[in-house]
């Protein structure tokens, strides 16, 4: 009898264990990748929109020369808040929320390999962000040291609010490195049988060197930071010259964090349109094996080129050769990507869904970016580009018709596979169209008034630059506006609106989330499938 | 916006390089800003080269092996020949690139030698310049009046660009500067010489200019430093040798009379009147930016002066912070930016505006005394 009765106990734990709880409690205690990476995005894409608001607030106060708006202090915490949300809050979270529905799935794996830490990794982020945009509120404002934040501008000289500041990048911190940790515990513990390391999807492979650089580098910016609240609040002087200290070395430890994190925010990127462009060229990706080699050797040549943000802080001629040289030489497996996607297409069946759309303007966007950087790596052009407009059109190219338009891309890809319906396609297009004509509107005339002279961070400018700033605003609001587009579309297919999908989703798509259910079952691969 | 354009200054002959729609880089005045514009047009093009030719090669896919004009994909997906070819062939590129930049930055570098040397320090938010050959300096100031940059008045042509004292250097010589800072990290830059030095306190930094034609250049802060970062304009005048020569005796007899005149000042009492009038002009030049033109500082960041125990109380204590400013906050030290009447009229000012009626005058002797520590 007891035997019985404890088969039946144990029937029961297992449904208990398989349902997911309803209510809030679901989302609180969830263990599960995919709620998490749910939470992930949903999450990233309000910061997404919190750092837009701020956007706009600085391009309304831009639209005209003279100060109307808001004061010069104001705008200085807007630029930085929106450095770092967009950074801290949007970007990176959005890639991890990525990681977490799509790794397990990819490798044939039934979950992340540490699923309690998964979850607190994701809930201290929205009370590290509390923190963070708290501070605005008060006395004397929120950082306004730019998102950079150079001693002693952020030392002596800024506000009491920097503690918070201070302590809300260290939990920032502290949830990346978590989620970076499970990402590689999962690829390298839970794969599949039979799926080899030159196996695995592209996705996988630029999520590891990601989570690689993450460990690597987001301690050094606690570091930073930690140095920065003991010089402002316990009397040490790391980055002071009077007490023996030096501002300059403050920039070369940030930016020993800072150039490996810019790859941090554009490696999954590379992975994920390597996913992309092979299921709507029908055919398979150019060069797999390169484009693994070449992520690792971008995540290492980042290492080595921190100080081609600092040309003009008066480094010796031999480093500003070195670094000059070393930024140059990552443009070759840059580029190698590139040609490697345009290789896939070519001579392939293509086919144009949104998807593909986003991943297209990502190539022809990024690649604009990427050249304008490759001006920016030759130091002596480099003085007159630097801290200019110029600087702020390439990394806004890279940043967001890279980064997020390969967050976009993926979206559109996968969540017929996460909801089993298909998104709102009309409405898509609609989205993509005026998010591309917008964003070009936005970014390109930024080029012209940084070559005419304009610096950045500046909350009023000269006359002449009057008529470009003006277009530059316009185009920052169409923008703005064409992703509410995108929170329609992503609300509507959270309410399960729209056609069923099939399995595959997509004729073409290849790979492990391809052959389970749409929409993807709660737990999938309990038991691993086995990989020819 | 013509309207604008019309109103009269100072320097209004320089509009006409002020091109509403300028898209590219200034070829600038100087050997090294032309070297540097024609790298930065060589890098352009071999951009915009590269640039073609991927994304033809893409729109061509786009156009031709579409499924819906019937494509069918082939099967190839890897070859070493072509992986090995286009990543040899950037890498040449490079080199290509990187000779003669090496070349430019060598020389850029080299300040060795200079004919004229001056010591530049920014500070929020001005620059100061001393002539370390001669004995004149003086500090540079944002001249755009604050009812222009709130929109009361027209803006000038010159708006955020002009400044009450611009630096005056001689051309055709070898020019060096040296670059510091008294508090955050500042940037002095001045396109037309291709010069961008940052200005890192405790540290010096150096550039050097030679520039061929006379003519007034203008520049920017380029380094977020604080609340009025943008407000922090270069305003350079290279002269001939010859007028810079009479510029800088000329300059040198003014100092000289100044100095001489604050002498004569330090056994004079001024009336409360005047020390008040003096006052209000030389605060809202130089403090107001902070403790903001009404005292009342900005919460959290600037202390208020309106209502303050120092302000209000301890006289001796108000002369020191102002003289030797507050170590680890923004407040400078002003002792050798202001001589000691004008210390005492902003002083008195100070205690006796927005409602601080203490009534006590500060007279420059006073000012004198606290300086030869009495």
């Amino acid at each position: 009898m007891s035997t019985v009765t404890e088969t039946l106990h144990h029937d029961d734990d297992h449904h208990e264990h398989h349902a997911p709880p309803s209510g809030i409690k679901r989302w609180l205690y969830t263990t599960n990748h995919k709620d998490i990476g749910t939470l992930y995005l949903w999450f990233a894409f309000i910061m997404f929109l919190t750092g837009g608001a701020m956007a706009m607030v600085i391009r309304a106060e831009l639209f005209q020369p003279g100060l109307q708006i808001v004061e010069p202090h104001f705008f200085n915490q807007m630029t930085t808040v929106h450095g770092l949300i967009m950074v801290f809050g949007a970007v990176m979270p959005a890639f991890t929320g990525l990681a977490n529905w799509l790794v397990p799935m990819m490798i044939g794996a039934p979950d992340m390999a540490l699923p309690r830490m998964n979850n607190w990794s994701f809930w201290i982020l929205p009370f590290a962000f509390l923190i963070l945009l708290s501070s605005l509120f008060m006395d004397g404002g929120g950082p306004a040291f730019g998102w950079t934040f150079y001693a002693p501008l952020s030392t002596t000289y800024s506000g009491d609010s920097t503690a918070l500041f201070v302590f809300s990048v260290h939990i920032m911190g502290i949830s990346s490195i978590m989620g970076a940790i499970n990402v590689i515990v999962t690829i390298f513990n839970m794969r599949a049988p039979g799926m080899t390391w030159m196996k695995m999807p592209l996705f996988v492979w630029t999520w590891l060197i990601t989570a690689f650089l993450l460990i690597a580098v987001m301690p050094v910016l606690a570091g930073a930071v930690t140095m920065v609240l003991t010089d402002k609040f316990f009397g040490t002087s790391f980055f002071d010259a009077a007490g023996g200290g030096d501002p300059v070395m403050f920039q070369h430890i940030f930016w020993f964090f800072g150039h490996p994190e810019v790859y941090i925010m554009i490696l999954p990127a590379f992975g994920i349109i390597s996913q992309i462009v092979p299921t709507f060229s029908r055919k398979r990706l150019f060069g797999y094996s390169s484009m693994v080699y070449a992520t690792a050797s971008i995540a290492l040549l980042s290492f080595i080129v921190w100080a081609h943000h600092m040309f003009t802080t008066g480094m010796p001629v031999f480093a500003e050769m070195f670094f000059m040289l070393a930024t140059m030489l990552i443009s070759v497996p840059t580029g190698v990507k590139v040609f490697n996607w345009v290789a896939t297409m070519w001579r392939g069946s293509l086919s144009f869904e949104v998807p593909m759309l986003f991943a297209l303007a990502f190539i022809v966007l990024f690649t604009i970016g990427g050249l304008s950087g490759l001006m920016l790596a030759i130091t002596p052009v480099d003085f007159q580009y630097h801290d200019t407009y110029f600087v702020v059109a390439h990394f806004h190219y890279v940043l967001v018709t890279g980064a997020i338009f390969s967050i976009m891309a993926a979206v559109y890809y996968w969540l017929p596979k996460w909801t089993g319906k298909m998104f709102d396609i009309p409405l898509a297009k609609w989205h993509f169209w005026c998010s591309l004509v917008s964003v070009n509107v936005l970014f390109f005339p930024m080029h012209f008034v940084g070559l005419a002279g304009m610096p950045r961070r500046i909350p009023d400018y000269a006359l002449q630059f009057a008529d470009f700033n003006k277009w530059i605003s316009l185009g920052g609001f169409a923008f703005g506006l064409s992703q509410l587009i995108f929170l329609v579309i992503i609300i509507k297919a959270c309410r399960k609106q729209g056609e069923p999908v099939s399995d595959q989703v997509w004729e073409g798509a290849e790979g492990l989330e391809w052959e389970i259910p749409s929409p993807a079952p709660y737990h999938t691969f309990e038991t691993p499938p086995v990989i020819k | 916006m013509l309207s604008a354009f019309q109103s009269g200054t100072v320097f209004a002959e320089s509009v006409a390089d002020l091109d509403q729609y300028q898209l590219n880089m200034r070829k600038g005045v100087t050997d090294i800003s032309a070297d540097v514009y024609d790298l930065h047009m060589l890098m352009f093009i071999i951009c915009v080269v590269i640039a073609v030719g991927v994304f033809g090669a893409m729109f061509y896919s786009i156009l031709f092996h579409r499924k819906s004009r019937g494509a069918k994909p082939a099967n190839f997906h890897e070859s070493v020949k072509v992986e090995i070819a286009w990543t040899v062939i950037p890498f040449v590129i490079l080199i290509v690139m990187a000779v003669p930049a090496a070349k430019t930055l060598i020389a850029m570098e080299d300040a060795s030698e200079p004919d004229v040397t001056v010591l530049v320090t920014g500070s929020q938010w001005k620059w100061h310049y001393k002539y370390m050959d001669n004995d004149v300096e003086f500090y540079s100031r944002l001249a755009t009046q604050a009812d222009e940059i709130s929109g009361k008045l027209d803006k000038g042509v010159n708006y955020l660009l002009e400044v009450d004292q611009p630096l005056v250097i001689p051309t055709d010589k070898r020019v060096r500067f040296l670059i510091t800072s008294d508090d955050v990290i500042h940037s002095w830059w001045v396109p037309d010489f291709a010069i961008k030095q940052d200005a890192n306190p405790g540290f010096i930094n150096d550039a050097w200019a030679k520039v061929n034609e006379p003519g007034i250049y203008r520049g920017q802060c380029a380094e977020l430093c604080g609340k009025d970062h943008g407000f922090m304009p270069v305003v350079v005048i290279a002269k001939e040798p010859a007028e810079y020569d009479k510029w800088i005796g000329e300059r040198q007899a003014i100092q000289e009379k100044a100095k001489a005149e604050e002498q004569r000042l330090l056994a004079m009492n001024m009336s409360k009147d005047e020390l008040m009038s003096n006052g209000q002009k030389i605060y809202t030049a130089n403090c107001a930016a902070c403790h903001m033109p009404n005292g009342e500082g900005l919460p959290g960041v600037f202390p208020a002066l309106k209502g303050s125990n120092i302000a209000l109380n301890d006289m001796a204590a108000h002369i020191d912070i102002v003289l030797n400013g507050k170590s680890g906050t923004a407040m400078a030290a002003f002792a050798k930016q202001l001589s000691m009447s004008e210390l005492a009229a902003v002083i008195t000012f100070e205690r006796n505006a927005w409602g601080n009626d203490t009534d006590e005058l500060v007279q420059a002797k006073d000012i004198n005394a606290a300086l030869n520590g009495q």
